[in-house]
């Protein structure tokens, strides 16, 4: 009966049923809600330029950095009016997707 | 020159091309592990039935010094066999010969057997090992590849294309083996992709070894571009000929028959599924419970397991199978397996093969992956795929039934021509527990104690609704039928639709959600 230790549980519509995963289903992305405060890399690419730092009040549509991303120099802006809280990158950095770039708050 | 001086010359000429790329190569081919590409096709063959064409056949590239060079066969190798005595049409790409690269010529010996193929409707193999287009051929060469993605297309549900990768498959040349009808790998050997790993890393930054990227077991696991997954190249090629012996060699006539014979005794297919329908089993049980021999040859195995599709022989005959897996996933549908089912089914229909469609599923798979990856329109092609199909399409229902999931596995509603149930069959719009919290919301919020009457209501609905009956008062099931007698109604139902035929109304054809 050792199959039947190893099986996982799946809850569809209540119902609580017993099976097992695919490697696919193990290792797929789990949501999370976008929070507006942090800026992650939309590509993988190298920081080319920074023109803030931390503390500094910033406007929105101001730019931020440059990320270089399938050659292509991308001007990343302030989203809306506010702070930079934290900068996680340093010029000449090779980054992957979705790595956290900036936190930022509003003011 | 005498006739014996010509025909001694010519066997030196063939001697001299049939070595392909030279001794120096063909160790280099073996040191990789692999076989050569006229080895392959006699392996795939019968004994002493390949016949060669375009044995001289030269490229007439000017540029580049390539006026300067010799290309024997021009790095692709083509002709006809046979495997069980049954005309086939192959080609091999000589990896050997600069590469297997595709040029101009290489590209019009594979449209030249592509067109043969269909001419005499009779199955195209091809092998694929090459390290892509010749560069120094340019435009000609994507030439080439577009003739043949052409003629894969045009030559699409009338004979059987049958994608074999022994190499490299790159770029653009991995849209042949797309567009065919079966893609076989192996470890270690067979490679595709769009880019490799060197431009993704120059241009990306992302690191990751061929493989990892594009390797036999990504596309049978992850991808699914791949459809049997082989750990050497005689695996393979025994999985070709096993292949062969179940599909129709064109769209107007019927697969091989076999002799009859019974499942093989052993379990008693009641014995196989738990009554409480939240336990699992593997479906492949009741599959080899049911066909002749109880020999069940699987497609897309380690892809998307929730779903089986494959074929098996009833009475002799290939039939393909559609079957829920409740071990894993609890065989939900979701964005990949109805992808792997849909595709599978029009096959089957292409092809004048019986579909035997076997439930047991909880529904779609909830999750905000599956929602953002599409299951709207992955889901819509599986129920596009069986209301199009006009072969004769045979369900059982062995356990859950519920909601949506009911109705794409073959529903009546879908014009299925048999629907069988067995008694534990549960046809609900949805599992008792759902459904109880639903319709007993407020009953069960307002309850002293919630939680017995949140049991009582679901065993209650379970009682009136998680039966076959309620869908057979209405004839959505023509026969509630004991487990035993699962063999023996399919074997009166493929009977009775020997003949059958229906037609839609006429279009030049659908659009379906793909």
């Amino acid at each position: 009966m050792k199959e039947q230790e190893d099986l996982k549980t799946l809850i569809i519509e209540g119902a609580v049923y017993k099976t097992t995963f695919t490697k696919k289903f193990e290792n797929r992305t789990v949501y999370e809600a976008p929070d507006r405060n942090k800026i992650f890399a939309f590509m993988p690419g190298t920081i080319i330029d920074i023109f803030v730092k931390k503390g500094d009040k910033v406007e929105e549509g101001q730019s931020i950095l440059i990320l270089e991303a399938m050659k292509m120099h991308n001007n990343v802006t302030m989203p809306f009016n506010g702070q930079i809280v934290k900068i996680h990158v340093k010029r000449d950095d090779v980054i992957p997707k979705n790595h956290l770039m900036l936190e930022i708050k509003p003011i | 020159m005498s006739l014996k001086n010509n025909i001694l010359d010519l066997r030196k000429r063939k001697r001299e091309v049939q070595k392909g790329g030279g001794d120096k190569a063909i160790q280099k081919q073996a040191s990789m592990g692999k076989l050569t590409a006229r080895e392959r096709i006699l392996a795939i063959l019968d004994e002493k039935s390949f016949h060669e064409y375009d044995l001289f056949v030269a490229h007439s590239a000017k540029d580049f010094g390539m006026e300067e060079m010799v290309l024997h066969g021009d790095g692709v190798i083509i002709g006809t066999g046979t495997i069980f005595g049954k005309p086939v049409c192959i080609f091999a790409q000589d990896f050997t010969v600069a590469g297997g690269s595709l040029g101009l010529m290489h590209a019009r010996k594979i449209t030249k057997i592509m067109d043969h193929a269909l001419k005499m409707r009779v199955p195209l193999i091809g092998i694929n090992d090459s390290g892509g287009a010749r560069i120094q051929e340019g435009v000609n060469s994507l030439a080439g590849y577009g003739e043949i993605f052409f003629r894969n297309t045009l030559n699409s549900g009338v004979i059987p294309q049958i994608s074999v990768i022994l190499g490299p498959c790159a770029g653009g040349a991995v849209y042949s083996p797309a567009l065919t009808d079966f893609v076989f790998v192996v470890e270690n050997i067979s490679k595709m992709f769009i880019t490799g790993p060197s431009v993704i890393k120059s241009v990306l930054g992302e690191e990751i070894s061929m493989e990892e990227l594009g390797g036999a077991k990504v596309h049978a696991e992850i991808t699914g571009n791949a459809h049997f997954y082989a750990l050497t190249e005689q695996e393979c090629f025994e999985q070709i000929k096993t292949l062969i012996s179940f599909i129709p060699r064109n769209n107007k006539v019927k697969a091989m028959a076999f002799e009859p014979k019974p499942p093989r005794r052993g379990t008693k297919i009641e014995d196989i599924v738990p009554v409480n329908p939240r336990i699992p089993y593997d479906m492949r049980d009741i599959i080899k419970a049911i066909t002749d021999g109880s020999e069940f040859f699987e497609i897309m195995e380690h892809f998307a397991p929730n779903i089986i599709i494959g074929f098996g022989r009833m009475d002799g005959n290939t039939v393909g199978f559609v079957a829920n897996q409740p071990k894993v996933l609890a065989g939900v549908l979701d964005t990949d397996s109805s992808d792997k089912a849909a595709r599978f089914i029009r096959y089957c229909d292409a092809f004048n093969i019986p579909i035997v469609t076997l439930e047991d599923l909880p529904g779609y798979l909830p999750g905000v992956d599956q929602e953002h990856a599409g299951v709207i329109r992955h889901g819509a092609k599986i129920l596009y795929a069986y209301s199009e199909a006009t072969v004769p399409k045979i369900t059982v229902i062995l356990r859950k039934a519920y909601g949506g999931g009911y109705i794409a596995m073959n529903s009546r509603h879908l014009r299925a021509d048999f629907v069988f149930a067995w008694p534990t069959a549960e046809i609900a719009v949805m599992g008792p527990e759902g459904a109880a919290n639903i319709v007993f919301r407020k009953e069960i919020a307002e309850a002293e104690d919630p939680e017995t009457l949140r049991q009582q209501k679901i065993e209650e609905y379970k009682q009136k609704f998680a039966n076959p009956f309620v869908a057979a008062s209405q004839g959505y099931i023509d026969e509630i039928i004991e487990p035993k007698e699962t063999r023996s109604m399919i074997l009166h139902a493929l009977k009775v639709s020997e003949n059958k035929d229906i037609s839609g109304p006429s279009k030049k054809h659908g659009i379906p959600p793909f």
